[in-house]
């Protein structure tokens, strides 16, 4: 446990002293939150509510998204600045060193999305209420451990970053868009529909959406469950990947 | 029992073997050096050494553990400074060593006081809370050989330890190794492909060339082996000259190499006017003569027919041919 923290610890600190990444990465979240945003607010409304109110967690589970796979495919910069090596040498499991790197690569995702949450308070969105809050992070959790985890599974199979915009172009953005985060999944043609539906961030959108302003499309149980496997899974290719890469 | 001992341990990449059949034993407290071109397989053996690539055929042993059977074993036994640097260069000093300990199982007690006593055996004790990114190439040297030494390692392993470094720097890591060596009475395993600093620090000297061990001994061993003094001509007509010397029965040794032909003999400033002498009668010309006491460059030379850097050429082509060497 002691070495899993450690390794958790190293991620939050190298974390908070990098100014440049947390600002750098709230950018786009931002951009789409007040373009978007304020840009359709005036004339769409959405189930019978303002159209900023339905974005917004959206928004949320999309900074969780794309902050949580970047984290996990930084595994690579261990590998390029060699510290990778040192822990693997290490008289530590590689099972414990790829957890250590999940959980403190979701736990900065969350804080991100935390970030946007406050931001969005200030710009005058409002919460239904506080138990939802807790449940709305409750799927961030979930959101930033299953994707970081399959970070770390794509960057067990990548040599340097440069397979990065592959990943961000044909996974994160594909996986965003079709996830409802922008619009209603049941007004769009029925092939696009299955493919949302095979989505699993659409899953844990519904659940924020649900938590954070009390609109869902689907059972809430059915979000828990698709979301948990999806994370069990995640982690178990990640681990497995992981365990099989070169230093 | 040895501290490290290898058997025919062989390690393929595809079709290219890095490392073959190499068997050798370290004693106790015992500064090795492996001494090789680059390519030679050095860093492969290490690798093995270290529980980080799995040997293709062979065992090795460290402090009674198996590399193979015994990985955990291995890795509680040893420290290791890798080729390439890997500090997190975003955590400080002490953070950097902390990480290692608790990696190490250490107990925050023991590892505070330990990180103390190393960073001021390197000198570094006053940018112990100073992020790395700010260090020197040599002071992230040091803190890699502290970091390597924090739990205690019966075997220190250091690969290429002052590559890329100024000279004066280079010297400090010496005094660094020599030290830690008697102090701390601990068994370095030296890779170089430096011959000086094999020569200054190695107790005993393996010479590795194309993955296979071509021969094993004391420094001074090693240049007796060349009988005497070594002469070395350069010159166009090295055929005609080697020739000629070929007839004379005091020369223990002739080599030709790239326009220039290396012979041993004893006492070599009195045989000089003799073989000059000699090559008069040849009228070959004649760029250079230098005497010198025998080098391990010599020796590397007389075993292999080449010099180091004539070898590290050919081994950097074998290695643009086989691209999994790049892949670290």
């Amino acid at each position: 446990m002691k070495k899993i923290y450690i390794i958790w610890l190293r991620e939050l600190k190298k974390y908070a002293r990098s100014k440049s990444r947390i600002i750098g990465s709230l950018g786009m979240p931002l951009l789409f939150l007040i373009v978007l945003g304020f840009g359709l607010n005036s004339f769409l409304d959405v189930n019978n509510g303002s159209y900023l109110d339905f974005i917004f967690p959206g928004i949320i589970a999309m900074t969780v998204l794309m902050a949580s796979m970047f984290s996990g495919i930084s595994v690579i910069w261990d590998k390029q600045f060699g510290f990778m090596k040192e822990m693997l040498v290490a008289p530590v499991s590689r099972t414990k060193i790829m957890i250590g790197k999940t959980l403190g690569g979701a736990t900065t995702a969350i804080f991100q999305g935390l970030l946007i949450f406050i931001i969005s308070l200030f710009i005058g969105i409002k919460i239904s209420s506080i138990a939802g809050l807790f449940l709305a992070l409750f799927f961030m959790i979930l959101i930033g451990v299953s994707f970081t985890a399959l970070g770390i599974a794509f960057a067990s199979r990548m040599e340097d970053m440069q397979a990065f915009p592959l990943v961000m172009n044909f996974v994160v953005m594909p996986m965003f868009f079709l996830s409802g985060a922008l619009f209603p999944l049941d007004g769009i043609p029925k092939a696009l529909k299955i493919i949302s539906f095979l989505d699993p961030l659409t899953y844990g959108v519904d659940a924020l959406r649900f938590g954070l302003v009390g609109i869902s499309q689907i059972p809430l149980w059915i979000d828990f469950v698709v979301l948990a496997g999806f994370c069990i899974l995640t982690i178990s290719i990640g681990a497995y990947l992981f365990n099989k890469t070169d230093s | 029992m040895p501290m490290i001992e290898l058997k025919n341990l062989t390690k393929r990449f595809d079709s290219f073997i890095a490392v073959d059949s190499i068997s050798f034993e370290v004693k106790e407290g015992e500064i090795f050096g492996f001494l090789g071109p680059n390519g030679a397989g050095k860093t492969t053996t290490i690798s093995m050494l270290a529980t980080l690539l799995t040997p293709t055929a062979g065992t090795a042993k460290i402090n009674g553990f198996d590399v193979i059977k015994n990985k955990d074993g291995i890795r509680k036994s040893i420290g290791i400074v890798f080729q390439d640097p890997s500090l997190d260069e975003e955590l400080t000093a002490y953070e950097n060593l902390a990480f290692h300990a608790v990696m190490y199982d250490m107990s925050r007690e023991t590892r505070d006081q330990r990180i103390s006593e190393l960073l001021s055996l390197v000198d570094l004790e006053k940018r112990k809370n100073d992020l790395v990114k700010t260090f020197s190439g040599g002071m992230k040297r040091r803190l890699e050989i502290a970091r390597g030494l924090m739990h205690h390692p019966k075997v220190l392993f250091l690969d290429e330890p002052t590559i890329g470094l100024d000279p004066q720097t280079r010297s400090h890591i010496w005094k660094y190794v020599k030290k830690l060596n008697k102090e701390e009475k601990i068994t370095i395993i030296l890779t170089t492909h430096y011959m000086d600093e094999a020569e200054k620090l190695a107790d005993r000297i393996a010479i590795i060339d194309h993955g296979k061990i071509i021969a094993i001994d004391t420094s001074e061993n090693l240049k007796d082996m060349l009988g005497g003094d070594v002469v070395s001509f350069k010159t166009p007509d090295s055929e005609k000259i080697s020739n000629e010397f070929a007839k004379i029965k005091w020369i223990s040794k002739l080599k030709t190499h790239n326009g220039a032909v290396d012979i041993n003999v004893s006492k070599a400033e009195e045989k000089l006017p003799l073989l000059l002498k000699a090559l008069n009668k040849t009228n070959a010309h004649i760029k250079s003569i230098s005497v010198h006491e025998p080098t391990l460059e010599d020796v590397f030379l007389h075993l292999t027919g080449k010099t180091i850097r004539e070898e590290e050429a050919t081994a950097k082509d074998a290695m643009r041919l086989s691209r999994r060497m790049w892949r670290r």
